[in-house]
C-alpha cells in the first residue's frame, strides 16, 4: 500500500506562503525553550547554522560531528560561490528569478513552495554571514561583489576568493563555538551516529560510537536534526571528502524515514581526470572558472598535438557551439554530458578522458594578474596535483560526481516521515530538483539551518505534548544492540578482503552503470551485482583491530556495508524512472540531439521509498509536483 | 591494476621506498618508530594514497595499519599533517600532507613519518593527534557575538578592499596545527593571532576587539602552549602561508586590551 505524503506546503499565494506559515507556526516562549533538548548530527553549514541559531534561541543543544572539529565538514571544500537575490548589480535579479532559474535550473523536479522560500532567504544569509565577519570579495568602493554562475543570466554569486564554503563555514563554526563557550550547545567530536532511535513513532536519540574509545552511547531529545550531508561516496571515487557517507540518514530510513530521489546526483564537469587506480578521490576545479575558462577539444578524433599547437580553426569550444546564449556557463548536467559525448567520439585529450579548460583568452583580456587575484588558489591546488602550470597550459577537466540532490523525503517544514525527525542542507531532498545548479548548495545549508529549521522545529516543540524520554527506555537499549551486533559481526567475519578493496568494487559497478548515462541493461546488472557483492561482503570483509579503540577500519566498513544496501536503491530508482531530467540521463530517453526528454506525464513527482524490512524491497510512493507557478518547458540554454 | 609502462596509470614513475613511521597504539602506551617497505609507488600519487596502498600492505600481511587523520584531501579541511622528514606536512612550501605529491620523493628514499608533536596535542593513536585545544582557543573568544537575524544589509558597511583583502589572507586558517608542531616552543601564536587579526581587520571585530585578543590569549597560555621567540618555523610550514605579522597584530591587540 502506498502512502500518501502530505507536504503540508500553506495555502495562499507562492510568495505569502512563507510569512504566513511563520506567522501559523506555535511558537516556544523564551523561558520554556531551555525546557527542550534537541539533538544535531553533522556540523557542516546547515548543521553549525541549526546547531547555533537553536542554541541562540534558548534550547539545549546536543551536536555530533565524526571529524576532530566541527569546522572540518566538507562543506568546507566548497570552492565558488553562493548564490543570493540581492540584485546589487542592478541587472535584473529578484527572489522571484532565482526561484525560477533555480525550478528551472533542477528541470522541474523540486518542490516550488520550498523553493521559492530558499530565494527569499537568500538574501539574509548574505547579511548574517557578513555581520559574522565572513570577508567576503569585495571592490574598490567597498562594497560586496559578485560573479556569475552556470544555469544564470545575472551575477547574483558572492565569493570568498576560491574558497567561500571555508569562509561561511567558518562563520558558522564561529557562532557555534560561541555558543558551546555559553554552555548552550555540548558538542560531541569524533563521534559517529550509527542509529536512529524512535519511541512511540517519534524521533528521540540516537546511538553514537566515540571514534576514540569506541564507546557506544546513548543520547536522548525532543527533536533530532540530520544534517550529515550527501551519499556521493557510494561511487568510491568522487569530490566528497574521504569520511562522507550515508550511514545516518540511511539508518534512519531503515527506522521509518523514507528516501527520496536516491538516483539524482549530480556529475560536475570541471574536475581534475582521473590518474590511476590508486586514486582515492577526485579534485574539482570551481564552476567560477568557467566564467573565465572557454572549454574546448580538437575537432579531429586522435589528434595528439598540444593544445598550443592547435590552430583555432581546428578547435571545437563545443559548448559555446551549441549554446550560444549560456556558452560555457551552461547547468552543470549539460556541460557534463557533451563533456563525455565528446571524449566518446575519441575527441577526449590528456589520456583520452578529458577537456581544455582554457585561460588563454581572459589572460590576453585581462592580464594575467586578474586572473590570478580571482583564482589563483584553484591555480596553485591544479598545479600542486597535475604538475602543469595552468597560466600556460590549458587546464584538463573531466566530470566527476560531486553532489546529491536526493535524500531523506522531507515536508515544507523539513521534517521526515518520522516526526520529530528534522533533515537539512544535502542530507535531504527538497529543493534542487533532479539538479542542482552551482553556488546553490552553501544557500540552501545556510538557509535550512539559520532561517528554516528554527521556526519548524520551534512549531513541531510547541504544538506536540512529548512525554519525557530518558535513555534508559528500553527503545534505546534494543537499538543499542543492533549497533552493538552489527559492530562485532563486521569484527567477526575475518575475511580476506579489506574495507577499501569493496568500496573500490561498489564504485566501478555505480559509475559504469549508474553514472552519467544510465541505461535499462546497466542499471539490470547493477541490480544483480550490488546485492552479490554485499553477500561477498558479509562473507570476506577482513577489518582488523578491535572495537574498544580509534579504528578506522572499523568506520569505513560500516560505512561501506551502508552504501551497499543504498547502492542498490539507488540503480532501482533509476530504473524505475523511465524518463531523462537533469543529472538523471538515461539513454533511452532523449531528444535527436541529445538532451534529456522528460516525461511530465509519467514522471513529474518525488519518489519516496520506504523501508520494508529487506535490501531492495522498498515500496516506492509518490508526491506529485504542482507547478501553479511556473510552465514546465523542456530546457533551453541555446 | 594496470601496469602500462611499469605504472599503474602509464605515466609516472614507480619508487620503492623505506618508511620510518611512528607507532604507538594509543595515548597511555609508548611509541616507537617501525619500518617498512613499499613498492610500486607512483609518482603521481599522493602522499595520503601512499599510506592507504602502506595499509592494504600492512592488512594482507597481518599487521595493524597505521591510523592518520584525513578527509577531504584537497588541502581545506585541515585535518591531514605529520612530520615528514622533520617538516609539517612534508618537504612542499605551503602544501598540506594531503596536497603533497610522491613525486616529490626519489626511488630508494627512506621518509620518516612522525605525528605533531606538543604537550597540548597528545597522540591518538599512530599519527592521529587531540587537537581540542584548538576549539577551546576559538570558543574563548574567536568570533564577533551575533545571534542570527536581526542584521543590517550586507552593504549597509563598505568595507575597503585592503582591509577585507588582509581580513581573508588571515581567516584562510584551517587550522591544521602545523604552526605549533615545527615550533620549537610549541607555540600556537600564528594560529591565534590568525583569527584575531581576521577580525580585526573588519569594522565588525572592533566592538569586541580588546575582549577577544585578551580571552584568546588566556586561552592559549591555560591550554599548555608556548611562547614566541620569532624563530619563524610556523610560518615556513604554513599551508596557507599565514604570515607571522599576524603576531605582532595580535600582540598590539593584547596590550591595547592590557591597557
Amino acid at each position: 500500500m502506498a502512502t500518501v505524503l502530505d507536504s503540508k506546503v500553506p495555502s495562499g499565494p507562492l510568495g505569502e506562503k512563507w510569512e504566513k506559515h511563520k506567522f501559523e507556526s506555535k511558537l516556544v516562549n523564551p523561558a520554556n525553550r531551555r525546557k527542550f533538548s534537541v539533538i544535531v548530527v553533522g556540523t557542516g553549514l546547515a548543521g553549525a547554522s541549526a546547531a547555533a541559531s537553536l542554541g541562540d534561541m534558548g534550547y539545549k543543544v546536543k551536536a555530533f560531528c565524526f571529524q576532530d572539529s566541527p569546522r572540518r565538514a566538507h562543506s568546507i571544500a566548497a570552492q565558488g560561490g553562493i548564490n543570493a537575490a540581492k540584485n546589487y548589480r542592478n541587472d535584473g535579479d529578484s527572489v522571484h528569478r532565482l526561484f525560477y532559474d533555480t525550478i528551472k535550473g533542477g528541470d522541474y523536479r523540486a518542490r516550488e513552495a520550498n523553493v521559492h522560500r530558499l530565494a527569499e532567504v537568500s538574501v539574509n544569509i548574505i547579511d548574517q554571514c557578513v555581520a559574522q565577519g565572513v570577508p567576503f570579495a569585495r571592490e574598490y568602493g567597498g562594497l560586496l561583489d559578485n560573479r556569475s554562475f552556470g544555469g544564470a543570466q545575472v551575477s547574483r554569486t558572492f565569493y570568498a576568493r576560491g574558497q567561500t564554503g571555508q569562509q561561511l563555514l567558518l562563520g558558522a563554526y564561529s557562532a557555534l563555538s560561541r555558543q558551546i563557550h555559553l554552555n548552550n550547545v555540548e558538542m560531541h567530536t569524533r563521534t559517529e551516529m550509527l542509529d536512529l532511535v524512535v519511541v512511540d513513532g517519534r524521533a528521540r536519540g540516537i546511538i553514537t560510537r566515540n571514534l576514540v574509545t569506541g564507546a557506544v552511547e546513548r543520547h536522548s531529545a525532543d527533536a533530532v536534526l540530520l544534517c550529515t550531508g550527501g551519499y556521493g561516496n557510494v561511487f568510491f571515487l568522487s569530490t566528497n571528502a574521504q569520511g562522507c557517507n550515508v550511514t545516518a540518514t540511511w539508518r534512519a530510513h531503515r527506522r521509518g524515514a523514507f528516501f527520496a530521489n536516491p538516483c539524482y546526483t549530480q556529475i560536475h564537469p570541471t574536475c581534475i581526470p582521473v590518474h590511476g587506480e590508486d586514486q582515492s578521490k577526485l579534485t574539482l576545479m570551481s564552476e567560477s572558472l568557467r566564467n573565465d575558462g572557454r572549454v574546448w577539444v580538437p575537432k579531429a578524433k586522435g589528434d595528439k598535438r598540444r593544445a598550443e599547437d592547435i590552430p583555432e580553426a581546428e578547435r571545437d569550444y563545443f559548448l559555446e557551439r551549441k549554446y550560444p546564449a549560456f556558452g560555457n556557463l551552461v547547468p552543470r548536467d549539460i556541460a557534463s554530458r557533451n563533456a563525455k559525448e565528446v571524449c566518446d567520439e575519441g575527441r577526449g585529450v590528456g589520456e583520452g578522458q578529458a577537456v581544455y579548460l582554457d585561460f588563454a583568452a581572459s589572460i590576453a583580456r585581462v592580464g594575467e594578474n586578474v586572473i590570478r587575484d580571482r583564482y589563483g588558489n584553484l591555480f596553485d591546488m591544479y598545479a600542486k596535483i597535475t604538475a602543469e602550470n595552468p597560466y600556460k597550459t590549458p587546464m584538463q577537466i573531466y566530470p566527476a560526481v560531486h553532489y546529491t540532490m536526493g535524500g531523506l523525503w522531507v515536508d515544507y517544514n523539513l521534517q521526515s516521515t518520522i516526526p520529530g525527525l528534522f533533515v537539512l542542507g544535502e542530507a535531504n531532498f527538497s529543493d534542487h530538483g533532479a539538479n542542482r545548479l552551482g553556488a546553490s548548495a552553501l544557500m540552501q545549508g545556510l538557509a535550512d539551518g539559520y532561517f528554516v529549521a528554527p521556526y519548524t522545529i520551534g512549531n513541531y516543540l510547541g504544538g506536540t505534548k512529548l512525554d519525557p524520554v530518558a535513555t534508559n527506555a528500553p527503545e534505546f537499549g534494543a537499538v543499542e544492540n543492533d549497533v552493538n551486533e552489527r559492530v562485532n559481526k563486521l569484527l567477526s567475519v575475518k575475511g580476506n578482503k579489506t574495507p577499501l578493496a569493496f568500496h573500490k568494487e561498489l564504485g566501478k559497478i555505480m559509475w559504469n552503470d549508474c553514472g552519467m548515462a544510465r541505461s535499462k541493461d546497466g542499471l539490470e546488472s547493477a541490480l544483480k551485482r550490488i546485492p552479490e557483492l554485499r553477500e561477498e561482503f558479509w562473507n570476506s570483509i577482513n577489518v582488523t583491530g578491535e572495537a574498544g579503540e580509534f579504528n578506522q577500519q572499523l568506520e569505513r566498513a560500516g560505512r561501506v556495508a551502508d552504501f551497499l544496501e543504498f547502492g542498490e536503491l539507488f540503480a532501482k530508482d533509476a530504473l524505475v524512472r523511465e524518463e531523462s531530467c537533469g543529472g538523471h540521463f538515461r539513454t533511452e530517453h532523449q531528444t535527436e540531439e541529445g538532451e534529456a526528454k522528460r516525461d511530465d506525464d509519467n514522471f513529474a513527482h518525488v519518489a519516496a521509498y520506504e523501508w520494508t524490512g529487506k535490501s531492495g524491497a522498498q515500496t516506492r510512493n509518490v508526491e506529485q509536483l504542482i507547478f501553479e507557478n511556473v510552465k514546465l518547458t523542456q530546457r533551453s540554454y541555446k | 591494476m594496470a601496469t602500462l609502462n611499469g605504472t599503474s596509470n602509464g605515466h609516472g614513475k614507480m619508487l620503492s621506498l623505506t618508511l620510518q613511521i611512528w607507532r604507538q597504539k594509543n595515548s597511555k602506551t609508548k611509541g616507537r618508530m617501525e619500518e617498512y617497505k613499499i613498492k610500486g609507488v607512483s609518482t603521481e600519487m599522493s602522499f595520503l594514497e601512499m599510506l592507504d596502498m602502506l595499509n592494504e600492505q600492512l592488512i594482507k600481511e597481518g599487521k595493524d595499519p597505521v591510523a592518520f587523520d584525513h578527509d577531504c584531501r584537497e588541502g581545506i579541511c585541515g585535518m591531514c599533517g605529520a612530520m615528514v622528514n622533520g617538516y609539517a606536512h612534508g618537504p612542499d612550501e605551503a602544501t598540506t600532507l594531503c596536497q603533497t605529491h610522491m613525486r616529490s620523493f626519489s626511488d630508494g628514499d627512506t621518509i620518516t613519518i612522525e605525528p605533531w608533536r606538543a604537550k597540548a596535542f597528545p597522540v591518538i593513536k599512530d599519527l592521529a593527534v587531540d587537537r581540542t585545544s584548538f576549539e577551546r582557543i576559538i570558543q574563548s573568544g574567536g568570533y564577533i557575538s551575533v545571534g542570527t537575524g536581526g542584521t543590517p544589509d550586507a552593504n549597509a558597511i563598505p568595507i575597503p578592499k585592503e582591509a577585507a583583502d588582509r581580513a581573508m589572507d588571515a581567516a584562510q586558517c584551517i587550522g591544521c596545527g602545523a604552526c605549533v608542531a615545527a615550533c620549537p616552543n610549541a607555540s600556537a601564536m600564528l594560529f591565534t593571532s590568525a583569527k584575531i587579526s581576521h577580525l580585526a581587520n573588519l569594522p565588525q571585530g572592533q566592538v569586541e576587539r580588546h575582549f577577544r585578543a585578551a580571552n584568546m590569549i588566556r586561552a592559549m597560555d591555560e591550554l599548555g602552549f608556548g611562547n614566541c621567540t620569532n624563530h619563524g618555523e610556523c610560518e615556513a610550514v604554513c599551508p596557507k602561508e599565514i604570515k607571522m605579522e599576524n603576531i605582532a597584530l595580535m600582540n598590539r591587540e593584547y596590550f591595547g586590551a592590557m591597557m
